[in-house]
């Protein structure tokens, strides 16, 4: 093979790689991304009970209950403006406390998040930047701020 | 005293980096030996400093010198002295200083056993790798100060996160690091070459060793990662193609790209332009990577509280970095000729297969990991990209590499015949088929998935194996004869049959840990069993003990197979006093069929419940022997006498001209 042939036939190669690796990605990403929302965007959508979704926030003061069954957790997630009511079966992760932000992975059933995922994270300190600016759009992120550092 | 000293280190390692990083290029530039030998003592004095600055840093926290900021926030003298070391580390500040001293610990590297580089390329590596140092330098005196002190010292620190304080992951970040890191050496050689505008196989083969260095550090510290997630966040995951994991396998697949595209160029001297590229790439995504984690622009379950200054910073290093870097290489790349022509069907062939998967796979894992930044540019909502959409564009790459990897080392040179390499592939194949059907009958739950990933790990073990056999002649040739083949076999090839068998091996691991997985939560009180494939659970109630600096509710389960007792598990439930964190420890008994995974949860009801979740991980462990003897290949073939011998004199004296 000559080297203008070789070159390309590499080049035909990797387009071809490439051409399979957007076909995958446009794929996969049609069945398998989750969008977030705020429990105020979350309300004002018509929600698919099927689809995936990802919804964050705090968790209303309070609001922690467990179900009879003693091992589904009953919890509320707030922007400060709307609620959401969510429904957990499982362990929560150690960092999981109410007036905490939060990550629920699951779908909207009825008006109910059913979460099969919840998401604390490693550090005390970090607010996931979703739910910082899904407070900022309820417009109390400020007021919560004084709030937390007059305590 | 000591912790100026080191702040007076660092700012003078600054200084010697700012030298280093123009006198020799300026030297090289205009063949003046004098200004280019500067680099070799330079790098020298640069790893001093900062040796001199990390150990002031080590001090005050083996002190508990609480008038360091840095210590206050991730100290306190309660902390087991292996956790006061590793919180140096274990935070944004310090760890940028082991990045430096990683940087300057490879430069010295290259000085010393760089001997017989040609002159002008070895000052060209150490002077590239100081201006890279010199970015993080800036970063770190700039944004980043870990020996800021404060006016009036508290009585003591806040501790260290708690999740932070386990053995897995206080050597997590050092070998990730020096992974990172140590392709900054080949990215230094790569932009070197566009320098002298000059690529031989002797240049490859220089590349090569630090490469699978930094590769095989890479790997110990992504399943260091990975290890500890598995057991430290009771998930009974280990890998959950988060960003932040994500971008540590990002250089590693491409930093495996170039470990098998260096062997094409220094064997048959072509796809040498596309090997710089690769090098260029691995440390790009060592920086976005680094970029990502520090900058907290993704949500990820490993995020911790981040400094969006900092983020634009390394943002700004990353454009001037890998912005700089490929304009170069636009520039001087087409003026590389390539060498050998070889046929499609060839080693060089395969090789290529490999090459172009492993980048397809890299730009696949890209694309999932910023897609949520772009979306959210775009202002088009904000969307997050899970395990699905990974699992579904990913292991469809993975599979033909696979398939290639068993057959690419039975391929000769330039041409080979591909009716010959299926033949000796035959009794591979066949295996392969009874794996997948043997699968199926004896787990008739699999999915076809399942199934064939076993298949495929039989393909790629057994095909390994024959290739070893067919090379040493076993069983063709007298024993005596086959041992003396076995005596002489280059390291190299050792490393690249271990490596290659050892993928295989981790290829059960995952599958079975992924497919066949049996998880049962549930609320137990004392003296209540729950069956988990097989095994029966005892829970035994829970009771209170104390840590060095933690308190904890330690529950016990004993577990029962056919009325034989196995293992009593104790999983832990700790609280750690300073920071009133709570971190799970889950109870986990390894067997070569599947772990046995316990994790003790709140608890539940008057009668002294806790909710408890059970495992059943199937093969978890040979995911993590594959691994062990995967870096252990890597180190294998580093040890090849051709890679310590360095390179015949005659080309040293020609590229010295």
């Amino acid at each position: 093979m000559k080297r203008k042939h070789r070159r390309l036939s590499f080049v035909a190669l990797a387009l071809l790689a490439l051409g399979a690796a957007v076909a995958l990605v446009m794929a996969a990403f049609e069945e398998n991304i989750v969008f977030f929302f705020s429990p105020t965007e979350m309300g004002q959508k018509e929600v698919d009970p099927t689809q995936r979704l990802r919804l964050g926030g705090l968790v209303e003061e309070g609001s922690i209950t467990k179900a009879a069954d003693g091992v589904t957790v009953q919890f509320v997630v707030t922007d400060t403006v709307n609620t959401i009511p969510v429904e957990f079966r499982g362990i929560l992760p150690d960092l999981f406390r109410e007036g905490q932000g939060v990550v629920c992975e699951g779908r909207l059933i009825n008006g109910v998040f059913k979460a099969d995922e919840v998401l604390a994270k490693h550090d005390e300190n970090y607010m996931p930047p979703e739910v910082a600016q899904a407070l900022k759009d309820a417009e109390h992120w400020k007021e919560k701020m004084q709030d937390s550092k007059a305590e | 005293m000591i912790v100026e000293l080191g702040h007076f280190a660092l700012v003078l390692g600054f200084v010697i980096a700012i030298v280093q990083g123009t006198v020799p290029l300026v030297g090289a530039a205009n063949g003046n030996n004098r200004w280019m030998a500067l680099a070799g003592p330079a790098s020298l004095g640069q790893l001093l400093c900062v040796t001199v600055a990390f150990a002031a840093l080590t001090y005050a926290y083996l002190v508990s010198d609480f008038s360091v900021l840095n210590v206050i926030q991730n100290s306190h003298t309660s902390k087991p002295t292996l956790y006061k070391v590793s919180g140096v580390w274990g935070n944004h500040e310090g760890s940028m200083l082991l990045w430096v001293l990683i940087l300057a610990l490879f430069g010295y590297a290259v000085a010393l056993f760089g001997r017989n580089l040609p002159k002008s390329l070895k000052s060209r590596v150490l002077g590239v790798q100081a201006l890279v140092t010199v970015g993080f330098y800036l970063f770190i005196l700039l944004t980043s100060n870990p020996f800021d002190r404060v006016m009036s010292p508290p009585i003591d620190g806040e501790s260290l996160n708690p999740m932070l304080q386990d053995p897995g992951l206080a050597f997590h970040p050092p070998f990730l690091y020096l992974g990172y890191v140590g392709f900054s050496i080949s990215f230094s050689f790569a932009i070197a070459a566009l320098l002298e505008g000059r690529v031989d196989a002797a240049w490859a083969r220089w590349v090569r060793p630090w490469a699978l260095a930094a590769w095989s550090f890479l790997t110990v510290g992504i399943v260091l990662g990975s290890w500890w997630a598995y057991y430290e966040l009771g998930w009974g995951g280990w890998w959950f193609w988060d960003p932040v994991e994500n971008a540590s396998f990002l250089p590693w697949l491409a930093g495996t790209a170039l470990l098998h595209s260096a062997i094409v160029a220094e064997k048959r001297d072509t796809m040498k332009s596309w090997t710089i590229f690769l090098a260029i790439m691995a440390f790009s995504l060592s920086l976005l990577g680094t970029f990502l984690v520090r900058s907290g622009v993704l949500t990820s379950v490993h995020a911790f509280a981040t400094d969006p200054s900092r983020g634009v910073f390394i943002l700004i290093l990353l454009i001037i970095t890998i912005g700089g870097s490929f304009a170069l290489f636009a520039w001087r790349g087409p003026s590389i000729k390539s060498g050998g022509l070889f046929k499609p069907v060839s080693r060089e062939g395969g090789l290529l297969v490999n090459n172009l998967l492993l980048t397809t796979a890299t730009f696949v894992v890209l694309l999932g990991t910023l897609y949520p930044l772009f979306i959210d540019a775009l202002e088009l909502g904000k969307v997050s990209v899970g395990a699905p959409f990974f699992e579904a564009a990913f292991i469809p790459i993975m599979i033909p590499l696979v398939v290639v990897m068993a057959a690419g080392p039975f391929m000769s040179w330039k041409r080979a015949d591909l009716k010959v390499t299926l033949r000796k592939l035959a009794l591979t194949f066949v295996l392969f088929a009874l794996a997948v059907a043997g699968t199926l009958y004896a787990r008739p739950d699999s999915t076809f998935l399942a199934a064939f990933g076993i298949g495929l790990a039989v393909w790629l073990g057994f095909g390994t194996l024959t290739e070893f056999a067919g090379r040493i002649k076993l069983f063709k040739a007298p024993l005596g004869e086959s041992l003396r083949r076995l005596g002489q076999m280059p390291r190299a090839s050792w490393g690249m049959s271990i490596a290659h068998f050892s993928l295989a091996i981790g290829i059960v691991g995952m599958v079975g840990a992924s497919s066949w997985k049996i998880e049962s939560i549930q609320v137990m009180k004392p003296g209540d069993t729950v069956d988990v494939s097989g095994y029966t659970y005892t829970f035994d109630g829970v009771r209170d003990v104390m840590g060095p600096n933690y308190s904890a509710l330690r529950g016990s389960f004993t577990v029962t197979r056919d009325g034989e007792t196995i293992v009593t598990l104790r999983p832990e439930k700790r609280v750690y006093t300073v920071s009133k964190q709570p971190t799970t420890e889950a109870g986990i008994h390894t067997m070569f069929s599947g772990d046995l995974y316990a994790v003790v949860g709140d608890p539940s009801g008057d009668e002294g419940g806790f909710v408890t979740r059970l495992y059943f991980n199937p093969l978890v462990v040979w995911m993590w022997i594959g691994t062990v003897f995967m870096v252990l290949g890597g180190v294998i073939s580093l040890t090849d006498r051709r890679l310590r011998v360095g390179t015949p004199k005659k080309k040293a004296a020609e590229g010295a001209k």
